[in-house]
């Protein structure tokens, strides 16, 4: 059943050529205070293409994930070493401005978080934030984000209203919505499926697979299907102790990841045997 | 006893639902009745607590209009409203002056406490340190643990002197009057804004930090619209007390019963006027003192209705 719905083969085949690294990360390690959650991470993330984080809960995909748009830099006490780039670019070298790289980077949360406010305001929250003000342009954009995140037909007559009143799955989509108005190059998404309704989950991914042409999406999932149908590339992680870091054990080709992993614990987790 | 248990049956969501007879367990029955029994009788007890609040409003305000209505019908509403002068031994009631102080005491009082207060409040919640926090909540909810004649002491020796050096008179007057009161509503405003601003779910800052909004961004496009209701309802109860104090506002305005001429000129307001007469005052003078608390009574009325039916039109457009 995963296998039937794989991407693996001629749409991403391996004589394909090969797409360069949109974010890649060299020795990183991630520290909570003194807790260290990340231990020597090193990998690359395809441009134009999705890649699935998948592990345990508590093994730090979250923590990771949170590096690509410095979202930790919120937390106290947190720090990190290593190296992460942006198209070539170190991220976290000294002079690179979180906000900037948030506007490239977008992200979208297990719990949907419209603002509490009308939804046509909620799309228009980025663009006016970086100075688009034409209502026409607005329009614009509001209408195109919101076709573009699957929920433009559902919500086109009551954008006056507030993005809280909508559904769950509705909200989510909105949330994407909002990203996509800034035009990110990078999509993080940390489970968003996995607070809404089976309808809503299918026309997110009907969104991911539309929007793969265009940017990267990074997506953190516990739903071992749902990574299998809308990734190419696999990345698992694992912490082998409480209170040791994690760290990550195999990354590959979705196809190859799933159906023949290298490493026994990944054999073991996708096969359910822990996790 | 049939009756009244259907009555309960019937009585909500919460009661349990009919069974025929003989075929639950009696044991379930009865546990779900005196578990429903508890209920309603805490419901009971809930709802005697309000009802004691609201009856309290309510014979308050019928003594106090027994008290003061027939001064309207001695006078005339009119004459006694906007009547400009006050000299109830001589006869003559009218309490414009006083209507007027308690307004411009207030509304300038609000006009400098609220933007300070709130600015503290999103200090306290959005910027400050876990460890600044720590040491400054506490001290702005110490400023409404200090009795109000201790403000009124500090308007009267510290700040009515440096009034009166820049003014030219004695600095009893509105511009002590809005400071005092000012400082005294902060801490009334500023907690109930930093609960409203603290309960906003979590995830809308980070998600307006996720898309690379800055702080400041953050603060006034999303987390303060969000809270405005709160805001709103913490900005009347701080209008309340400023409109209601008396003590400190007594000891540093002058008390002339006067439109005053300037912000540095004595004038008094309905209730210090009350507290300073009602020592002494008698007949019509005194039904007329009940008859201001009545208009003292209507005007935080008119102003808490004002305000919500405001933060209701917000919320409407926002
Ligand atoms: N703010 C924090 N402060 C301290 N430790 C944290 C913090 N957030 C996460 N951790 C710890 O870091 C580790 C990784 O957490 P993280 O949330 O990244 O895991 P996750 O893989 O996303 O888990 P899940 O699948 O349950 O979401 C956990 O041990 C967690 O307890
Ligand atoms: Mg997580």
């Amino acid at each position: 059943m995963i296998e039937s719905r794989l991407h693996g083969g001629a749409a991403h085949g391996s004589d394909e050529v090969e797409a360069a690294d949109k974010l890649s990360v060299t020795d990183l390690d991630f520290y909570y205070g003194d807790f260290q959650a990340l231990a020597g991470v090193t990998v690359g993330v395809k441009e134009r293409a999705t890649t699935a984080f998948i592990g345990p809960s508590g093994c730090g995909k979250s923590t990771f994930l949170r590096c690509f748009n410095r979202m930790n830099d919120l937390i106290p006490g947190t720090r990190l070493t290593g190296r992460i780039t942006l198209d070539g670019e170190d991220i976290y070298a000294p002079g690179v401005d979180p906000v900037d790289l948030r506007r490239r980077v977008g992200m979208i949360f297990q719990q949907p978080n419209p603002f509490p406010m009308s939804i046509y305001d909620n799309v228009a929250y980025g663009p006016r934030l970086h100075g688009v003000k034409k209502k026409a342009r607005l329009d614009d954009i509001v209408q195109q984000s919101l076709e573009r995140a699957n929920v433009w037909r559902e919500v086109k007559d009551i954008l006056g209203r507030g993005g809280l009143t909508l559904s769950g799955g509705q909200q989510q989509r909105l949330c994407i919505a909002r990203v996509l108005a800034v035009r990110p190059d990078v999509l993080l998404m940390d489970e968003p499926c996995s607070a809404i309704d089976p309808t809503s989950v299918q026309k997110i991914e009907d969104l991911m697979a539309e929007l793969e042409s265009e940017i990267t999406i990074v997506i953190v999932t516990h739903n071992m299907q749902q990574a299998a149908r809308v990734s190419q590339f696999t990345a698992f992680f694992l912490q082998e102790e409480t209170n040791e870091p994690a760290e990550l054990v195999e990354y590959g080709r979705t196809a190859e990841l799933f159906t023949s992993p290298e490493d026994k614990r990944t054999e073991d987790y996708i096969t359910g045997r822990f996790g | 006893m049939a009756g009244s248990e259907r009555d309960m049956r019937d009585a909500g969501p919460g009661a349990p639902g009919p069974r025929e007879p003989g075929s639950g367990s009696g044991v379930l029955r009865q546990t779900a009745r005196s578990q429903y029994l508890k209920e309603s009788s805490l419901r009971a007890l809930f709802l005697a607590c309000a009802s004691v609040a609201v009856m309290g409003v309510a014979l308050i305000f019928l003594f106090v209009g027994l008290r003061g209505w027939a001064i309207f019908a001695k006078v005339g509403v009119v004459d006694f409203l906007f009547g400009s002068t006050w000299l109830p031994t001589e006869g003559e009631f009218g309490i414009w002056p006083l209507i007027f102080g308690s307004f411009a005491v207030t509304i300038g009082a609000l006009l400098l406490g609220a933007p300070l207060a709130i600015g503290t409040a999103i200090f306290l919640s959005e910027v400050a340190s876990p460890r600044v926090r720590s040491i400054l909540r506490p001290a702005v909810e110490l400023l409404a643990g200090i009795p109000s004649v201790i403000y009124g002491f500090f308007g009267l020796i510290v700040l009515r002197p440096i009034i009166a050096d820049m003014s030219g008179g004695l600095g009893f007057g509105l511009v002590t009057g809005w400071l005092i009161l000012a400082i005294m509503i902060v801490p009334t405003i500023s907690a109930i804004s930093e609960d409203a601003l603290r309960s906003l779910s979590p995830g809308i800052r980070e998600a307006s930090y996720a898309m690379g909004a800055t702080k400041w961004q953050t603060i006034y496009k999303v987390l303060v619209p969000a809270a405005k209701v709160g805001i709103i309802d913490a900005v009347i109860l701080g209008m309340g007390r400023a409109i209601g104090e008396t003590m400190a506002v007594l000891m540093v305005i002058g008390n002339a019963p006067v439109v005053p001429a300037g912000v540095s000129e004595p004038f008094s307001t309905l209730t210090t006027t009350i507290v300073l007469d009602m020592a002494y005052a008698s007949g019509d003078h005194r039904t007329a003192l009940f008859g201001m608390a009545i208009i003292l009574f209507l005007i935080s009325m008119v102003l808490v209705a004002l305000v919500r039916s405001l933060s209701r039109f917000g919320k409407q457009v926002g």
